[in-house]
């Protein structure tokens, strides 16, 4: 991740995969953070869509992982960092629609194939490393709206 | 910011200090300090969570009193629906009458002004764009005060969300004051408009609504005792005084929760009643979840406006009846006198059901303007929460830990208002005065001897 200015943020928050109770509360903290931070609300709500998506990825896809929120003065990261069994085809993955969760998880009502194109559309930088059966790193970035 | 005035207030004669208001606040906007709750302005959203839990009745919504009718000459009440379900009547035509034997001069219905707002809120969903890119979905109801103050403190990402249509309470006397005061050939400042209501919520948006409508609000539970008197004989045939439009089962189902969903009959539509329920749908719905929901009803109070802090029956009964009121002439259907009325007051001015008022962020959870600033404070808030037990006690006087590690940020608490902290360090310093007491200087040699000595 990028090298932090003085003063930052930094927020570390373990998602257990598989865990439908405690699925969305990462995000709900990142959310939380940023409001205190007093940004600017549009944005939040940005990063809080995409850190949500992400963060159901790894509970419906991956073993283990964490969320980590880093704020600066130059702008927002969030990365979703999974141990799983990683994406096999990247490109297929981000095309709407396309999902390879399970019927039980599309039953819950997730998995419909909206995760990564929802995050594209949310991030103004996004990053995704992934090697089948080791996991995916997604990193985003969230720029500051500029000063009016 | 705006200014605000607020119609719960404390009396602080009668709070004792306890810590239950400050635990149940949706907002945290209670505080104990010097043994008496106080509330935080602009935090409050006039919700009545603390004047339902506060045992000693020290929380308390200010209204009208009754000695206020009698400065006009035409007395004109404003019953919320919500009223009709606090009467055991087969009607609400026997709550009318004893509102006219009460003294009022003229009842106007908000339930017949519901109607007009469903059909208001059912143009705005259907003309709402449907993909969720071009705008936000869901849309959230504004008709109650209290949501939409709860999203612009703690939600202000969903202000986009908020239907931009009056409640029904605001559009009752909009209508009264235009289409029926003309007629009356009464100066404005002779006639009294009462709105009759069920929680201090409306009693603040109409007291902020920028322009006068109403002349007071008089609670529910102000006129039960005195109406339930002045009730007709069970059976008795009761001509009906002077209405000039009667709500039908639509406005008056908006009493209750599920009521203006069930008028508004929009595809994919939900509601929720209780203020605890609709924050943590709020919270869901900033996380992206629910895009697929068009509109939803999302009332404070239990089992909706039926269960306001300011009126008096059981809201599971008082709900039962309005169903049972609402569902009298079997129709879900607006009637023509209304869709005609609607159409007309749009013709007049397309914005009469709606406003363009710019909703304002009020976030209360920033802790610094500038983000360097807020960014250490959050750190400092963050270290302090480290030292402080959480286990959420409230002895402090702050609802939770984390409120008082934001309090003390803030410069609004100190550290030692916990009492682990206080007793710890209590127990640092009695141990520094054991040393200090034992470390006697050489000269006093004499006394560790003599007091051995009286040692038995």
């Amino acid at each position: 991740m990028t090298k932090l200015t003085e003063p930052h943020v930094r927020l570390e928050i373990p998602v257990e995969g598989n865990n439908f109770t405690a699925a969305g509360e990462a995000a709900s903290r990142v959310k939380k953070t940023l409001q205190k931070l007093g940004i600017d609300s549009t944005l939040i709500r940005r990063v809080a869509i995409a850190t949500y998506e992400a963060e159901m990825n790894i509970v419906i896809h991956a073993d283990a992982g964490k969320i980590v929120l880093q704020v600066d003065a130059d702008g927002i990261t969030v990365l979703a960092e999974d141990r799983g069994k990683g994406i096999p085809d990247l490109e297929k993955a981000m095309t709407a629609g396309f999902s390879t969760a399970s019927d039980r998880v599309r039953a819950m009502g997730f998995g419909a194939g909206m995760g990564l194109p929802n995050i594209k559309k949310c991030t103004d930088y996004l990053a995704i490393d992934t090697e089948v059966n080791i996991g995916t790193k997604v990193v985003m970035k969230f720029n500051y709206p500029a000063a009016t | 910011m705006e200014l605000r005035t607020h119609s719960v207030v404390l009396e602080a004669e009668k709070c004792k200090g306890c810590t239950n208001c400050i635990k149940q606040c949706p907002t945290e906007a209670i505080r104990v300090r010097n043994g008496k709750a106080f509330i935080l302005t602009e935090r409050c959203i006039d919700c009545g969570e603390c004047i339902r839990i506060c045992e000693n009745h020290a929380k308390k919504a200010v209204a009208t009193d009754l000695e206020t009718l009698a400065h006009y000459d035409y007395r004109v009440a404003l019953p919320a629906p919500s009223l009709y379900a606090q009467f055991k009547v087969e009607k609400p035509e026997k709550i009318i009458a004893a509102l006219y034997r009460f003294g009022f001069d003229e009842v106007y219905e908000v339930a017949f002004a519901a109607e007009l707002t469903t059909c208001a809120i059912q143009e705005c969903v259907e003309n709402h764009p449907k993909t969720n890119a071009a705008g936000p979905y869901p849309l959230i109801s504004s008709s109650c005060p209290v949501v939409t103050r709860l999203v612009q403190i703690r939600f202000p990402s969903l202000i986009p969300n908020l239907l931009p249509v009056d409640p029904p309470y605001i559009t009752a006397a909009k209508i009264f004051l235009q289409e029926r005061l003309p007629r009356l050939n009464i100066p404005r400042e002779k006639v009294g408009l009462f709105f009759i209501t069920p929680c201090p919520a409306k009693i603040t948006d109409l007291n902020n609504y920028g322009q006068p409508l109403v002349d007071g609000a008089l609670p529910i539970n102000l006129l039960f005792g005195e109406l339930n008197s002045l009730l007709p004989e069970q059976g008795t045939v009761q001509a009906l005084p002077l209405v000039h439009h009667r709500g039908g089962g639509i406005g008056i189902g908006w009493a209750r929760a599920g009521g203006e969903s069930w008028g508004v009959n929009a595809e994919n539509a939900l509601a929720v009643d209780g203020i605890q329920n609709v924050a943590r749908l709020l919270e869901e719905i900033e996380l992206g979840k629910f895009h697929d929901i068009r509109y939803i009803e999302a009332l404070a109070c239990p089992q909706g406006c039926v269960g306001g802090a300011l009126t008096v029956e059981n809201p599971f009964v008082a709900r039962a009846r309005i169903q049972k009121l609402a569902g009298r002439d079997g129709a879900h259907t607006l009637s023509n006198e209304v869709k005609m009325m609607y159409a007309d007051l749009k013709r007049q001015d397309a914005h009469f059901f709606t406003h363009d008022k710019g909703i304002p962020d009020q976030s209360v959870l920033r802790l610094d303007r500038d983000l360097a600033k807020a960014i250490e404070k959050l750190n400092q808030l963050e270290a302090i929460l480290a030292k402080l037990p959480e286990i959420d006690c409230g002895a402090c006087g702050s609802p939770t830990c984390r409120s008082l590690a934001e309090d003390v940020v803030q410069g609004n608490a100190q550290m030692t208002d916990c009492l682990f902290i206080l007793r710890e360090q209590l127990e640092k310093l009695a141990r520094k005065l054991l040393i200090l007491a034992q470390n006697r200087p050489p000269a006093m040699d004499w006394a560790n001897e003599k007091e051995e000595e009286n040692d038995p």
